[in-house]
């Protein structure tokens, strides 16, 4: 009698947690988006904040996130897919691969603040750069590789192994092999995993505190030269994200409006984000049902 | 296998001797370039294995080259600045702009460790609860939607978490309680959340992996699906829900941002829940942009930074060691 009893509250209890769970994640999107939401007009998202009165926006922010987005992307994908390839395809069994696994590990449970210190430490003082938008890509590489090796070799290893005989059985050598047969099989898993980096490194802020910096100059939207220091493409200029511009608005905010600025720029990342989430799933399906013709 | 072999070269004799030479000189073509090497292959072939070796020794290197400069870097507090390690590590009083300065970052320590553990000790039954919410009760509505929610809680950027906790969790415990509000508490409530996903992923692959039929057997021996659950399903996945704890744990650990917004920074020691603290992350945010690089000060924050990295490696090496009883089970 007393086990039938404890069963019965084991269930409620742990039912109770699942929708605790899920409703705190309603509660928690419900409020950043209801906050943000009467900021969202096209006028927030595109004008330039305001260091001292209200009525300042988050366009250069956004900008400077998509722009780093993309800089870091081109930057880890080809050493991240290249790193993967190794580990599915070469890495022999031996003391060096264990080496490389284990920094792996490493790497993706270091806390972003020291991934952000070393980019203190070597690309911006080092290098002599300053803060740039090109050391901010380069630290966000360091905390994407992982993820974006790990994901690779998984890709590369579900590919059936018939595909991969069959290309060797012809003749053709294992580099072209692996570019043009097992590649491409394994592109929607590696694709999913890239989305998901890039909603990671859109969030991201503790990283890029100290290598693209806190303060962005006053980006001028028609010079797209790569050198100015005002052009908007100028990789070399300071740049502060839209994640970091949060966090500096609600520690240290100087404007009347500070408040709403933070809640429209939190709902802005957080529909971001979701995006990326969202999509990344989507995708997966779909390349998944195009690629084996039929419902999953 | 012989006359085989005889009946072959009789053919191609028969070939040459027939006079059609165009047909075995194309043979001896295939068969040169099936023997040979082609040359633009192997040079592919040695390249892309070589640039793909290179990428991969890139992390290799990454890793030992942030362990070298933070460590250079940290290291200079106790080499350069003559600072002792022992007061270092145990001095309750943090005054680096006083003359004579002192470091002692106890403080730090103290609320990284308290904060961490607050945060596990609430989000781990929370965690664990609802990985056997999706694998044994109700697995169903478990993959439908739990684990989607997971995962989007997983997508949610830190600082995100932050900003809510500021301006949701922090009035509320000044209501509540009549406290400053920035506080120990809500550092440890905002961390549980962030670190909820980890424990919930993890622990739920751990659980998914014992066997059916330790599940069967003891369901025939006549116990209930909670007895099941607790003496034998939690049992069997002890390593790998310990596992989910720790990862949170580190990722609670190295947090910085979200923390740094809701537990109030000061270096005073805690006197309890709802008191201020200051974590090692938070203490680097604050202070690293407004020091001078190579001043004593300067210098403390690195060491702080190299503390962090050491708790890394320290959560790794647990890990390890989890896993490994996990492959021997």
């Amino acid at each position: 009698m007393r086990a039938r009893v404890m069963d019965r509250a084991a269930t409620v209890i742990l039912t109770l947690i699942a929708i605790l769970i899920i409703g705190t994640l309603i509660g928690l999107l419900g409020f950043i988006l209801t906050q943000g939401w009467h900021k969202l007009n096209l006028d927030f998202l595109t004008s330039p904040p305001d260091i001292v009165n209200a009525g300042g926006g988050i366009g250069p922010q956004l900008f400077n996130s998509l722009y780093l987005l993309v800089l870091t992307m081109l930057i880890a994908l080809p050493i991240g897919i290249g790193a993967g390839i190794y580990m599915a395809e070469y890495a022999p069994d031996n003391k060096f691969t264990q080496f490389i696994r284990m920094s792996i590990e490493v790497l993706s449970s270091l806390p972003s603040i020291v991934v952000g210190l070393f980019g203190l430490l070597v690309f911006v003082n080092m290098t002599g750069w300053g803060y740039t938008l090109f050391s901010g890509a380069l630290a966000l590489t360091v905390f994407n590789l992982p993820l974006l090796v790990r994901v690779t070799e998984d890709a590369l290893r579900n590919v059936p192994r018939s595909q991969k005989e069959a290309s060797l059985a012809l003749g053709i050598t294992k580099w072209r092999t692996i570019v043009s047969v097992i590649l491409p099989a394994a592109l929607p898993g590696i694709l999913t995993g890239a989305i998901l980096a890039s909603g990671r490194v859109f969030g991201e802020a503790a990283a890029l505190l100290f290598t693209a910096g806190m303060s962005s100059p006053n980006l001028n939207f028609t010079d797209f030269s790569w050198n100015s220091p005002t052009s908007p493409l100028n990789p070399f200029r300071p740049a502060e994200t839209l994640a970091v511009h949060i966090w500096k608005v609600n520690s240290e905010g100087l404007t009347p409006d500070a408040r709403d600025v933070a809640d429209g720029a939190a709902a802005v990342l957080i529909i971001a984000v979701l995006l990326f989430n969202l999509s990344a799933r989507w995708f997966g399906t779909w390349v998944y049902k195009k690629m084996t013709s039929g419902s999953n | 296998m012989n006359r085989r072999s005889e009946g072959s070269t009789i053919i191609v004799d028969k070939k040459v001797v027939n006079g059609k030479k165009s047909d075995s000189e194309r043979q001896s073509l295939i068969a040169r370039k099936m023997l040979t090497y082609n040359k633009r292959q192997l040079t592919e072939n040695v390249t892309g294995r070589t640039v793909a070796m290179v990428c991969a020794a890139l992390l290799v290197i990454v890793v030992l080259s942030i362990t070298y400069f933070i460590a250079s870097k940290g290291l200079s507090t106790f080499f350069v600045n003559g600072v002792s390690i022992s007061e270092f590590l145990t001095k309750v009083k943090w005054d680096p702009e006083g003359e004579p300065a002192i470091f002692g970052v106890f403080p730090f320590i103290l609320g990284s460790f308290l904060v961490t553990t607050l945060a596990a000790i609430i989000a781990a039954p929370l965690g664990i609860g609802a990985a056997i919410f999706m694998t044994e009760i109700f697995p169903n509505f478990g993959k439908k939607v739990l684990k989607p929610v997971i995962e989007l809680l997983v997508g949610i950027p830190s600082v995100v978490y932050g900003y809510v906790g500021l301006s949701l969790l922090v009035p509320f415990i000044r209501e509540q309680f009549d406290v400053l509000g920035f506080s120990l508490l809500a550092g440890g409530l905002v961390l549980a959340l962030m670190i909820l996903p980890t424990i919930t992923s993890v622990a739920t692959d751990a659980i998914e992996a014992v066997p059916q039929d330790l599940r069967n057997a003891s369901l025939a021996l006549g116990a209930t699906r909670w007895q099941t659950i607790w003496n034998v399903v939690l049992h069997s996945s002890l390593p790998g829900c310990l596992t989910a704890v720790v990862l949170g744990m580190a990722r609670a650990f190295g947090e910085a941002l979200a923390v740094q917004m809701v537990i109030g920074n000061t270096t005073k020691l805690p006197g309890g829940l709802l008191d201020p603290i200051s974590t090692l992350t938070s203490g680097i945010t604050l202070n690293m942009g407004n020091t001078i690089q190579g001043t004593p000060y300067n210098n403390a924050l690195w060491s702080m930074a190299l503390l962090l990295l050491a708790m890394s490696f320290i959560f790794i090496m647990i890990l390890r060691l989890l896993g490994r009883k996990r492959a021997v089970k």
